[in-house]
């Protein structure tokens, strides 16, 4: 329609005419979506390591190098002896030196080669019915001696891994992290909205006689706010798509080789790279659209 | 121009844009008194007949701007109403009063014109605001250009302009839809008398195609010499209004020579030959 590419065509000239208010603006939107598009996934992953522990639903027994296959066998009737058990599944020292090559990654893979002998052992993976029942079953496989000391149901035990040790840890050190990471996030995005509305703000007192005239003329609210939020729409455009060049980068460049080595990074539950952009760049454009409709109220007023 | 010229056997008579029987302008016993308690209009009651050429003249705070504003809605009476074509203004809904401003060119002493846009463009803006087609926009534009005398400068800028030049614009932005009804609030006020004559001309030819004009001024001299009808505005209360008389039917040429006659001034700084052959 006619009208629409007059709007566009005002927005355009009056992002030409107010470079400098412009180009500030642009580089808030920038700064504030890179923040958010860093902060989003560490926030995420850190939480998704933790629910992955939790829902974890599986220990494992480890098991000295002399025991013999009678002794495993019958470990392994033991094991499924105790309720809640839904199976027991063993892992030889070949398999377990095979897992760790996987998780190693390729670059790594020396590391393998330079050990002599292999140093894991041979364990069982019991795996409950429901995650809620692993404690039951850990303590089943080491109740308390008469001594007070966990005693373990067969000598050929070597150590039961808790992972619940492992997950209270995690959750120590990511609970801190994470009420840091929202605080901080918090206040960012708070920071940012001021600085985007005041940008708006300012590039709008700046043509406040503009606005006026406009009105004196007989222009409607809607006529002289469109152009305004057009505007809006193309900096928080231009400044998402900025940002978000520069977060693919980092991905490409940082993220990527990391996370091929450093499992940590690839927690399989993080948001998928083009959703957060598409959240990001929404986020750019509506936050600049609205913060000029809404300061342009003020100037409205008849 | 055809309507231009069509008008011309009207001119002089109180030839009505649109018929009707109520004057464009009515104030009935409107007062304001401002925030504050600063008594702007006392019981302020006029009419003016359409097609009239009206001066409003008084003293700086006489009230003659708080009158514009009350005429355009920028502001509400106190008491009072103003009628502006039979409709008391005061009941328009907040969204009807751009309509109410499509219908009244405005002239201003700072010209308030876009400090961003050619000449072309602060002239189109008053068509694009009211859905004006691009066909249009490229007939009447130019058309009111040349009838402000301004055709040679449609590019440039306002700050490349003189006062009078840009008076000019802001005169076309006034009348390119041909308002019924045409407010000037001091228009000569930032111009040399000579070229002041120009403006007073070109108004008094709008006024000659059937467009209401009200000037407010405080050119005394100037209001002596046009000889039209003159409302006297002290401290809030209307003090006089007197009819001149005898020069209604002059033609635009002999007006602004015998104004340039009585002021003692020459022929040149007005128009250019252009224009007047319009009307």
């Amino acid at each position: 329609m006619g009208r629409l590419g007059f709007f566009i065509q005002e927005a355009f000239r009056a992002l030409r005419r107010n470079g400098a208010p412009s180009i500030a603006a642009i580089v808030t939107t920038i700064v504030t979506v890179i923040l958010l598009g860093v902060l989003i996934p560490v926030f995420q992953t850190t939480q998704a390591k933790s629910n992955q522990i939790r829902d974890e639903l599986s220990f494992r027994v480890a098991i000295y190098d002399d025991a013999t296959s009678t002794e495993i066998q019958d470990l392994r009737q033991k094991l499924l002896a105790i309720p809640h058990v839904e199976s027991v599944q063993f892992v030889t020292k070949q398999q377990a030196l095979a897992e760790l090559g996987q998780s190693l990654g390729e670059k790594d893979q020396g590391i393998l080669k330079e050990l002599n002998s292999n140093p894991l052992p041979a364990n069982f993976i019991v795996k409950a019915d429901d995650a809620g029942n692993l404690d039951s079953i850990r303590q089943a496989v080491t109740p308390p001696g008469a001594s007070g000391a966990p005693q373990p149901i067969s000598p050929i035990i070597q150590e039961v891994f808790d992972r619940n040790q492992d997950r209270e840890q995690i959750e120590k050190v990511t609970g801190a992290l994470k009420i840091v990471l929202t605080v901080i996030t918090a206040l960012l995005v708070i920071a940012s909205l001021m600085l985007v509305g005041n940008t708006i703000r300012l590039s709008i007192y700046a043509r406040r006689r503009e606005v006026e005239v406009m009105r004196l003329v007989g222009a409607t609210r809607w006529f002289i706010r469109w152009p305004f939020m057009i505007e809006g729409v193309v900096v928080g455009f231009v400044g998402g798509l900025v940002a978000i060049l520069v977060l693919w980068l980092g991905k490409v460049t940082i993220v990527d080789p990391l996370s091929n080595t450093f499992t940590f990074l690839a927690a399989q539950n993080t948001m998928s790279f083009p959703l957060l952009i598409g959240i990001l760049f929404t986020a750019a454009i509506a936050v600049s659209a609205i913060g000029s409709g809404i300061t342009l109220r003020r100037f409205l007023r008849v | 121009m055809a309507r231009l010229r069509r008008h011309r056997r009207q001119a002089g008579e109180p030839a009505p844009l649109r018929p009707g029987p109520a004057p464009i302008i009515d104030l009935d016993d409107v007062t304001k008194v401002y925030p504050g308690g600063h008594l702007a209009l006392e019981r302020v009651s006029l009419g003016i007949g359409r097609g009239e050429f009206v001066f409003l003249v008084g003293p700086t705070g006489c009230g003659k701007s708080t009158l514009i504003k009350l005429l355009i809605r920028e502001l509400d009476p106190t008491e009072g109403q103003v009628r502006i074509a039979g409709r008391n203004i005061g009941a328009l809904s907040e969204k009807k009063i751009p309509l109410l401003r499509r219908n009244i060119g405005t002239v201003f002493q700072d010209f308030k014109l876009l400090p961003n846009r050619t000449v072309f463009d602060n002239v189109a803006y008053a068509l694009q605001v009211i859905g004006a087609s691009r066909a249009e926009i490229r007939e009447k534009v130019p058309q009111t250009l040349r009838l402000v005398g301004l055709s040679t400068k449609v590019h440039s800028y306002p700050d490349q302009l003189s006062g009078g030049e840009q008076q000019r614009v802001s005169i076309a932005r006034a009348f390119v839809n041909h308002p019924p009804l045409l407010l000037a609030d001091e228009p000569s006020g930032n111009i040399d008398p000579v070229t002041s004559i120009g403006i007073m001309q070109l108004l008094y030819r709008i006024n000659r195609t059937g467009t209401t004009v009200l000037v407010v001024t405080h050119d005394r001299e100037m209001v002596d010499k046009m000889r039209r009808r003159v409302i006297e505005l002290y401290e809030g209360r209307i003090v006089r209004d007197e009819t001149g008389g005898g020069y209604t039917e002059e033609s635009t040429n002999e007006f602004g020579m015998r104004m340039r006659a009585e002021m003692g001034v020459g022929p040149e700084g007005a128009t250019n030959g252009e224009v007047d052959e319009l009307v």
